[in-house]
Parts: structure tokens; C-alpha cells; sequence
């Protein structure tokens, strides 16, 4: 599958938006649709290859979940992204699709808070259990005080 | 879109399940600031003969040879946390070579006089810091070495880093530079020999280098 029948493909996808050019493909996907077109981008468009997840804080906007996915058999890789609109931090777990999402849903959840429904595993990654506060939020403050070490 | 369902519940790590860790964090909350090793008698029995007609030559010799001793068989545990760590690596290899110092570095902090805490100590790793610095034996000193330990450095501002080791554990030198090269870190080294040299009779540490925060 090359770039321009993936575009059909998706074009085709209730609800996806798609941008970017050339090779890489930039999809936006309601939130309610995140894993439906996970499972989409794996089995029909062939990107098998899960590369990273991570979110961004759009404050005012709220969070938008980002995903990037490789098809190593054809020369295109896309990036899909939903944004869960203001207040909400909750979105569909891509578990049951990619398998390595795990760590990076749950880094995820460390970092901004996000809650994945139907992650087998949701805990903290990299902070301490104790830690309170998800740091890469915009809302929360840099210097907020940590006992007893600072 | 809500949440739906139960929010998952985030269960503790395993090892603060460990009983034997539990039993040891809460004897060493009630260990004496003077370490382990301070004895008020001996201390009563050293001011006696240092008060003593003469008894000071006593002291001073005895205390000169005991830090002589102490000085020249500095061993640091090998801890290394970040970059820091390389150069401390440096310091210690054939170039620079601590060894000619009496600093041998050791891979048990239970055998260990010095820790040099290379690196950016995170709020997550200071516990286990700590842990390794109480059990070295008394009488022990420690190092802080480049920014990151000395202040929290270019990560002061950052949400996981202490800022300054000298929150967690009492630092006796402080060593600059991002990182320090193997030559600022010696020097380091040998003023820490020199406050050692300055042990009291009474087997109490030193008072630290003032820091300027």
C-alpha cells in the first residue's frame, strides 16, 4: 500500500480529517473513534508498527492524545490525534490494538493525567507512587513544593 | 466525552510491601546525629585527658596519627547518577588515579568512608540515596559533585530534581562545574583530605564548607 491509496482510505473513514503532505499523514479522528481508526490504521492501512504516543496541553482547548504509527512495508508513516475537548481526560486505550502502547499510555497518565479506558495496567511510570499532580499539565505550577526535599 | 466506568485504581509498588524495609526505615529514623559510632563516654574520657596537665600531647598525637590514618584510606563508594559520573570515572582511571591518594573506589557503601554524589539527584532516587549513604559506617563524609547535586542546576526549576543534595544528606565539599573535569574534582579531593585532617578528638565531623545558596 502506498501513500496516495492510504489517502482514499481514509478519506473513506467516517469522521477522520486528514492534512499533511507527502509521505507522512496527519489524521484527526473525534475521540469516540480513537480506537475504531487504531484498529483501522493497523489491519486495513497496514501500520503495524506503533512508534510513540504521547498528548499535548492545549489549556483553554484541552488535551489532544497523539499517536504515531509506521507502515515499514510502504514508505509512509502517519500521525493520528484526537483531542478529548476541554475538561475531559478520558480516552480509549490502544492496548487492545498495539500492544506497545502500554508503557506510553501509561507515561501518559503519569505526565498529563489522562485516563485510558481499558488499559490493563493504569499506574504510574515514572514518578513515584506518592507523587501528586501530573507535571506536564499547564495548570500545574513548577515549583510546587515536594516533602521533604524540597 | 465523560469518563466511564470506574476510575482505575492505582496500587502501591511492590517493594514498599518489603516488612525487612519497613523495619529498617524506622530504626534509622531514631539514629543519632552523631552516627552510629559516637560514644559520650569515650568523648567524657577524651575531654578528661585533653583537660589534663600534659594530657593534650596524648590527644593531639593519637588524634594526628587517627586522621593521618583516616585521610589516606579515603575509599569512596562508586555511585554514580549522571554525566558526572563519567568524570568521576575519569578521576578514578589511570590518568588522574585517586589510588595514589589512598582513595580505593569500592562497590559497597558498608565498607565506604566517602560518597561522591555525582549527578542530578531526582525526588525519586533521593530515598535510596539516603539509604546508601546511612549505610556506609561512621565516620563518612560526602561529596557533592557539579551543579546538579550542588543546587539542582540547569534542572533547579524542573518539577523532579532536588535542589541541592545538602536537602537529603550534610555535604562536607562542594564541587563546581557542569560537570567538574577529573582536576576540579581532585581538588575536591584533596580539600576534603585537608578537612579530614581537621577531624576533632571527640570523633564529631567537621563543620561543613559554608555554601552560598
Amino acid at each position: 500500500m502506498t501513500a496516495a491509496d492510504a489517502r482514499t482510505k481514509i478519506t473513506e473513514f467516517a469522521g477522520a480529517v486528514l492534512t499533511g503532505g507527502g509521505t507522512a499523514l496527519i489524521v484527526s479522528v473525534p475521540p469516540d473513534r480513537w480506537a475504531a481508526f487504531a484498529a483501522f490504521a493497523k489491519d486495513t492501512l497496514g501500520c503495524r508498527f506503533f512508534s510513540f504516543l504521547s498528548a499535548v496541553d492545549l489549556k483553554d482547548e484541552g488535551l489532544e492524545v497523539i499517536a504515531w504509527v509506521d507502515n515499514t512495508d510502504g514508505p509512509f508513516a502517519m500521525l493520528m490525534k484526537t483531542r478529548l475537548g476541554p475538561g475531559v481526560s478520558a480516552c480509549a486505550s490502544l492496548v487492545p490494538v498495539y500492544r506497545g502502547a502500554n508503557w506510553m499510555e501509561r507515561e501518559c497518565f503519569d505526565m498529563f493525567g489522562i485516563v485510558f479506558e481499558g488499559h490493563p495496567d493504569l499506574r504510574r511510570i515514572l514518578l513515584g507512587h506518592d507523587w501528586v499532580g501530573h507535571p506536564l499539565l499547564k495548570s500545574y505550577a513548577v515549583d510546587t513544593p515536594h516533602p521533604p526535599y524540597r | 466525552m465523560a469518563i466511564k466506568g470506574p476510575i482505575p485504581v492505582v496500587p502501591a509498588p511492590v517493594w514498599r510491601n518489603f516488612k525487612d524495609l519497613q523495619e529498617w526505615e524506622a530504626l534509622h529514623k531514631t539514629r543519632p546525629d552523631a552516627g552510629d559510632k559516637y560514644s559520650g563516654a569515650f568523648e567524657a574520657l577524651t575531654e578528661g585527658i585533653h583537660s589534663f596537665p600534659g594530657g593534650f600531647a596524648v590527644t593531639t598525637v593519637t588524634d594526628a596519627f587517627l586522621n593521618w590514618a583516616r585521610k589516606s584510606s579515603v575509599w569512596p563508594v562508586t555511585f554514580g547518577l549522571a554525566c558526572c559520573a563519567i568524570e568521576m570515572m575519569a578521576t578514578f582511571a589511570s590518568r588522574f588515579d585517586v589510588e595514589r591518594l589512598g582513595m580505593v573506589p569500592w562497590a559497597s557503601p558498608r565498607h565506604s568512608d566517602l560518597m561522591i554524589v555525582s549527578g542530578t539527584v531526582t525526588i525519586k532516587m533521593a530515598p535510596m540515596l539516603l539509604r546508601i549513604y546511612e549505610q556506609m559506617p561512621d565516620p563518612k563524609w560526602a561529596v557533592s559533585m557539579g551543579s546538579c547535586a550542588n543546587s539542582g542546576g540547569p534542572f533547579r526549576h524542573g518539577y523532579h530534581v532536588v535542589k541541592g543534595v545538602d536537602r537529603v544528606i550534610p555535604v562536607d565539599v562542594y564541587v563546581p562545574g557542569c560537570p567538574p573535569p577529573p582536576e576540579s574534582l581532585l581538588n575536591g579531593l584533596l580539600l576534603l583530605q585537608d578537612q579530614i585532617s581537621h577531624f576533632r578528638r571527640t570523633g564529631k565531623k567537621a563543620a561543613p564548607n559554608p555554601k552560598v545558596d
